[in-house]
Parts: C-alpha cells; sequence; structure tokens
C-alpha cells in the first residue's frame, strides 16, 4: 500500500527513490543490536574455540597445542557416556513433558472458572528458582529423611532413588518436568486460545466428538507451538546442567555427568580450560545442528500459517 | 575435608561460574594492590567465626606497625574461584587465606608466591607445617585451627550393645556384625556427590596404616606410578570387603554430610560411628546440642594389624595457611605474620572453638569450652609422626577432584579394587 501512495503523491525519478527506503529500514537500525550479539556471542565463542586448542590453567599464558585436546575428546570413554546419558535426558524429558504440557495447556485454555484458579496453581513451580527446586528436592528424596523412606512398601524396599543410574536419570527427568511443563503449558495454552471456534463448530457439526476434534484440530493447529516448544527442550537441555549439580552432582560415580557438567568439572573444579572449551565447542555445534534440524524437518523455516483458507 | 562450610554448599559452584563471568570487575572491587600506597597489604581472608579474632589481630598491627593490612572477607562460597581469578590477573592480593598442599602449587609454578622466613617454623606444631611447604619451601604460615580426622560414635548406642569402640582393625570388623545384628548402620558415610570427600577419609587412613605416610609423599611429589603400591590395592580390597559386609548400609551412595546426612545419622543412632574431621563437634554442636555434650565419644582411627605405618599418625586438614604473594609489601607482610603466633590472637581463637597449632597453645586450652575434647586433638596432633593432608587438598583441584569420583565409584561398588587402582593411575597423562 504505502508504495502505492507514495507514487500517486510524488512522480519520476523521486518516487523510485523513496519507495524502496519506506519499505525496508537501513542496516544502521540493526547495528545496537549486532554489536551486542557480536560482542557478546560471536566473541566469546571465537575465544572458546581458541583456548580448545591450547593448554591453559587460567593463570599463566595459554600455550597453544594445535588439535591435542580434540584427539582426546575423541578417544575419552568418560565423552562417549556423557554424550549417552546427555541424549538419554534430552529425550527422556522431550517424552514426558511434550504430552503433559499439550494436554495441559489445551484444558486450561478453557476459560471456564476452576481451570483458572487450578491453572494459577500448575504454574507455581515456574516461579521458583532451579537452585531452589533442587535443594528441596534433594531434601524430599533422601534416602533416610525423604520421601522414599515413608513409601519403603510401594518402592520394594529400595529408598536410595539416586543411588543408581536409572533411579538418578528417572529422578532428574521428573524434578526437571515438574519445573518446566508449566512454561510449556503456558506456551501451549497461547496457542489453544487463537485456534478459532468456527473450527470446532463446524467439527461439531460433521458430529465430529471430542477425541477426534483434538487430534484433528487442535494438534494440527498447535503445530507451530509444538515446534517451538521442543526446541526450547532441545536447547535447554542441552544446557541445562543445574539441576544435575545440585541434584546428583554428576552421580552416582559419573553416572550422570552431563556434557555441560562434564564442561563445569573440566573447567572450574580440575583448572583444564582448554579441554573444557572442546566440550564447549562441541555442545555449542550440537545445540545449533540440533536445532538447525528441527526447523529443517519441521518446515518451520517455511513460516506456513495454520490459519489459511480461514 | 576441604572446608566445612565450602562443601557443604554446593551453590558454591554456581558462584564460581558466576565469578568468572565477572571477570576482572570483580576482583577489582575488593582492591587492586598496584594502586595501594607503599607499605600497604590487602589481605583476603574467608568468611567464618574467626573473622574477630583476625580483625583485631589486623587493628592492633595498624595501630603499632609501619605498614598497614587491609583485610577483606570473602564468603565461603566461590571463594577458591574468586582467589585463582585474582592471581591470574594483575589485581592480586598481598596475601591470602588457604588450604595450603596442592592448592598452592599452580601459585608456586606461576611464580605468584614468595618464600616466608624459616625463621616462623620454630613457632608452630611441626606436623602442621607440612602442608605449608611447597618444593621443600615454606609459603605458608598456620593461621587456624587444626582439623584431625578421627572416629566419632554414639556412647549410647555402644552401652546399649555392651561394646568398646575399636582399637585395632578386627575390633573394627566385629563390630560391624555386631551392630548390623542390631539393625544399626555400623559406619555413617556420606557418598553423594559432593559430599564423597567422606569415602577418601578411608582411603587415606588405610594407605598410612598399611604403608605409612612415605607412600603418599612420593604421590604428592609427582611419582603417580606409586598407585601401583600394592598396600593401594589392599586398601582397596578392604574397603570392598567393607562396604560388601554392610559396614556403610545400602544407602550410603545419596546420603551426604552433616545435618540431615551422617551427623542425623550418627545423634539418632541410626548409625554406631562415622570417620570424620573434627568440625563433626560443632555441626553436632548446632543441631543436636544435648547429644554433643552428652552422647558424642571419639576416638584415633584403629591400628591395622600388620601394617606398615605408625597408627600415631593422622590424617586431615593440619590447619589453614596464610600465604605471602609477590604483589605485598613484603616488610609489611613479614610483620604481620608474627602476629598469628601471639597470645591474644591464640587465646582468640581458642575462645572460637579451634585448637591452634602453635607451640604456646597447649598451655591455653584449659580456657575452651570442652577442654577434653581440644586437648585430645592437640594431643593426637602434637604426638603424630606425621600429618597427613587431606589427598585432595594436597593433590589440588586437577587430580584431587576425577580421583574423589573414582573412590566413589569403588565405594559403590562401580568399580572393582583392582580397576580403581588402574582408573586411578590413568588420570595424570
Amino acid at each position: 500500500m504505502v508504495s502505492i501512495t507514495s507514487s500517486r503523491l510524488v512522480r519520476g525519478r523521486e518516487a523510485r527513490r523513496a519507495a524502496p527506503a519506506l519499505e525496508r529500514p537501513g542496516v544502521a537500525w540493526a547495528i545496537p543490536g549486532l554489536v551486542f550479539f557480536i560482542l557478546f556471542a560471536i566473541v566469546p565463542m571465537a575465544g572458546v574455540v581458541y583456548l580448545s586448542l591450547t593448554r591453559w590453567d587460567g593463570l599463566s599464558t595459554p600455550q597453544f597445542t594445535g588439535l591435542h585436546n580434540w584427539w582426546r575428546f575423541f578417544s575419552d570413554g568418560q565423552i562417549l557416556q556423557s554424550t549417552l546419558v546427555t541424549a538419554v535426558l534430552l529425550v527422556g524429558n522431550i517424552l514426558v513433558q511434550a504430552p503433559i504440557s499439550i494436554l495441559l495447556g489445551v484444558w486450561s485454555a478453557g476459560y471456564q472458572r476452576n481451570r483458572a484458579v487450578l491453572s494459577t496453581i500448575f504454574f507455581f513451580p515456574l516461579l521458583l528458582s532451579t537452585a531452589a527446586t533442587a535443594v528441596m528436592w534433594r531434601q524430599l528424596l533422601d534416602p533416610n529423611f525423604g520421601i522414599p523412606p515413608k513409601l519403603a512398601d510401594l518402592l520394594g524396599g529400595n529408598t536410595d532413588l539416586l543411588g543408581g543410574q536409572k533411579g538418578a536419570i528417572a529422578c532428574l527427568i521428573v524434578v526437571t518436568s515438574w519445573q518446566f511443563i508449566p512454561f510449556h503449558t503456558l506456551i501451549y495454552q497461547g496457542a489453544a486460545r487463537a485456534i478459532p471456534l468456527t473450527l470446532y463448530q463446524a467439527a461439531a457439526i460433521d458430529g465430529a466428538g471430542r477425541v477426534r476434534q483434538f487430534f484433528h484440530i487442535t494438534l494440527p493447529q498447535l503445530r507451530n507451538s509444538i515446534i517451538t516448544s521442543t526446541t526450547f527442550m532441545v536447547v535447554g537441555g542441552l544446557t541445562a546442567f543445574d539441576i544435575v549439580l545440585l541434584l546428583t552432582n554428576g552421580g552416582p560415580g559419573t553416572d550422570t555427568s552431563i556434557l555441560p557438567f562434564a564442561m563445569y568439572q573440566t573447567a572450574f573444579r580440575t583448572y583444564d580450560y582448554g579441554y573444557a572449551s572442546v566440550i564447549a565447542s562441541f555442545l555449542l555445534l550440537l545445540a545449533t545442528g540440533a536445532s538447525l534440524l528441527l526447523v529443517k524437518i519441521s518446515g518451520y523455516d517455511k513460516m506456513t500459517s495454520t490459519m489459511e483458507g480461514l | 575435608m576441604k572446608n566445612r562450610m565450602s562443601r557443604k554448599r554446593a551453590v558454591a559452584t554456581l558462584m564460581a561460574s558466576a565469578a568468572l563471568a565477572m571477570g576482572v570487575a570483580g576482583c577489582g572491587s575488593a582492591g587492586s594492590s598496584a594502586s595501594a600506597p607503599a607499605g600497604n597489604v590487602q589481605f583476603w581472608t574467608l568468611q567464618d567465626p574467626t573473622n574477630t579474632v583476625q580483625q583485631a589481630a589486623v587493628d592492633s598491627f595498624n595501630s603499632a606497625a609501619h605498614g598497614k593490612v587491609t583485610m577483606s572477607v570473602i564468603a565461603t562460597d566461590g571463594y577458591k574461584d574468586k582467589l585463582r581469578t585474582a592471581m591470574g590477573s594483575s589485581h592480586m592480593p598481598g596475601m591470602f587465606f588457604n588450604w595450603g598442599g596442592g592448592s598452592l602449587n599452580d601459585y608456586v609454578r606461576a611464580g605468584k608466591l614468595a618464600q616466608l622466613d624459616p625463621g616462623l617454623e620454630s613457632h608452630f606444631l611441626a606436623s602442621a607445617l607440612e602442608a605449608g611447604k611447597v618444593g621443600g619451601k615454606l609459603v605458608g604460615i598456620p593461621c587456624r585451627g587444626t582439623q584431625p580426622v578421627f572416629l566419632f560414635y554414639n556412647k549410647k548406642v555402644f552401652t546399649d550393645a555392651g561394646v568398646q569402640p575399636p582399637k585395632t582393625w578386627s575390633d573394627l570388623t566385629n563390630l560391624v556384625q555386631v551392630f548390623k545384628g542390631k539393625g544399626i548402620t555400623p559406619f555413617a558415610v556420606a557418598g553423594n556427590g559432593t559430599d564423597s570427600w567422606g569415602e577418601l577419609m578411608w582411603i587415606e587412613y588405610l594407605v598410612d596404616r598399611l604403608a605409612g605416610p612415605d607412600l603418599f609423599k612420593k604421590i604428592q611429589a609427582g611419582d603417580w606410578s606409586q598407585w601401583k603400591d600394592p598396600a593401594v590395592l589392599k586398601t582397596a580390597q578392604m574397603v570392598k570387603q567393607l562396604v560388601d559386609s554392610g559396614a556403610f548400609g545400602t544407602k550410603f551412595g545419596s546420603v551426604g554430610y552433616g545435618a540431615g546426612g551422617t551427623s542425623t545419622l550418627l545423634a539418632k543412632g541410626k548409625a554406631a560411628m562415622v570417620l570424620m574431621g573434627s568440625w563433626e563437634y560443632a555441626t553436632q554442636q548446632s543441631t543436636n546440642p544435648t547429644f554433643a555434650k552428652q552422647g558424642l565419644g571419639y576416638v584415633p582411627f584403629p591400628t591395622v594389624e600388620g601394617g606398615k605405618g605408625d597408627p600415631g599418625d593422622v590424617v586431615g586438614n593440619p590447619t589453614n595457611y596464610i600465604s605471602v604473594t609477590t604483589a605485598a609489601a613484603q616488610q609489611t607482610a613479614k610483620d604481620f605474620l608474627q602476629t598469628t603466633y601471639s597470645d591474644s590472637y591464640v587465646q582468640g581463637l581458642v575462645q572460637k572453638g579451634e585448637v591452634p597449632v602453635t607451640a604456646n597453645a597447649g598451655q591455653m586450652l584449659a580456657k575452651a569450652s570442652d577442654p577434653a575434647y581440644a586437648q585430645f586433638q592437640y594431643d593426637l596432633v602434637r604426638k603424630a609422626p606425621t600429618f597427613t593432608q587431606s589427598w585432595d587438598q594436597a593433590l589440588g583441584l586437577t587430580l584431587g577432584t576425577p580421583m574423589i569420583t573414582e573412590i566413589q565409584k569403588l565405594f559403590n561398588g562401580q568399580d572393582t579394587p583392582e580397576r580403581f587402582v588402574s582408573a586411578v593411575l590413568a588420570l595424570k597423562k
């Protein structure tokens, strides 16, 4: 509309010159954001890649060692284990969180008063910091003084839930889900409220029941939100380590030492910044790759609207 | 065994990253030695109840001497990380509180520390000075009480069972059976992530009792192949036997140190004994005061039949230290270090419940809140032929942290004794 109006008002060469300037803001507008991004994202990333090629203890000057750290990385059995545990936690978290938050989100999208009240309660964990959550759950899961000893019969006598690898991973998934389901529910609630009611009315006339409506209207309409939410889970899962640090500290042994935790240990506990930078670079590649892949296979980059034809 | 506070809070680690993120900015605010007037020394110390004693020493020093000492109290959480960052920058403190041993190695190698006057040594107990030396050179002067590790036990549980605390290893294994039969965990031990240094204490004592202190001295000096010594494997096997016989119960892998963990288990009589540093007493005092007063017993670690080590040897934290950096006004620092064995300073420490390692401390212990307990520790340390510093401290975090993880795996049964030895051997490349 803008170009038409302007061409009507102004004639000839002036019109051709003015029109593009109105359509696209100049590059100058992007400078503040760009500077910020370069300074706080690109520069540190380049620094990490450089450090990964050195040996550095944080005190003396870094010594260039070439690819030494990287060779060590690819033959490190501990890293393989960490990568596997990271993957298990990631997939486990998505499998648990996604269905529950979709259902909760769709349910809480209704305008009934009891749903509003209950939703407020559901969202409560979102207000707590991960550190506080983890410390609280540590107390709750204590094998001697927490909840498990009270439920000893139910648990078959094994009250040491964090004492084995499977138990520890399960606990991590449960606690993470407990904290983050509200966040994803919020995404789905908003998305579900945006679905036009006319779709449901039409479906009802055609005789579709609740379940059919859910699978044939709600889910397809939530597609973009599912991708958004899953991307959050993937990237968040690859970088979340606070919960591991505080709940299991990578234990028992190194059974829950996920990649970010291994990175932290290497950098801030053993002061091997070079090797920690290798892990950091690897994580960077992994997270970027995963989110790119997600966008690619889901067609999210084409940004098709779910509202077509309405 | 680092410091009781620093380990209790895993949150420290979050602070660590914050400290690093803040970088130089955070350190700059703590004071720059470069801009300080000549003769002034910036002193970093750890936040704890003895700060008032230190402040008094600093005040009286400042009112008399030519130089001036400014004390900055740094919160326990993240202290080591802040210090490390500052030492790597141009804003390092002139003097700083530390744990001695391996934590100083890197600083000495980087040429950050000043060598101290050997004449100071005569004022302290010899066994407590070892960890203040790197490569035979004195770089740290004791500034706090000693924290040896020994066995604590619940008196009531022992009376009820009609048994005595163990004097020998066979006593100990017998007691395991006695208490197991009564449904009491013989030994509480913290095996959970950050707290599994409690498991390390067992290894330290067993290796010392079996092979004597020289084995670890060689390891600390850099001969990592000493881990192949049969005594290490034997220790690992003894630990495995203990674990398998139920000496630690089944849930220790998730038990933490202190209140809500080992200390509560001991105080409630759910566990009979715990191998812990002398700070266990203070922990019990704050959470179970009645138990600390009436029910808490303590004995040295038992002798091990056939072992080569002296039964008088102890392990633990000999003490904490003050080190001087090259950024300090050397004369001022040198003068200030003399206050660490002054009567008023030592007296102040005793009143705070510490057991100082100075030569003149013996006569002041009568004024401690529990003179018998203070005397027990002082004698233990004074008579000890060797006081081996906690291995994680002695080796430094770079090797200490992964070593503790391997010990955790041994206790959890994730590693056999043989695999434990080879895994630890592989830590130093």
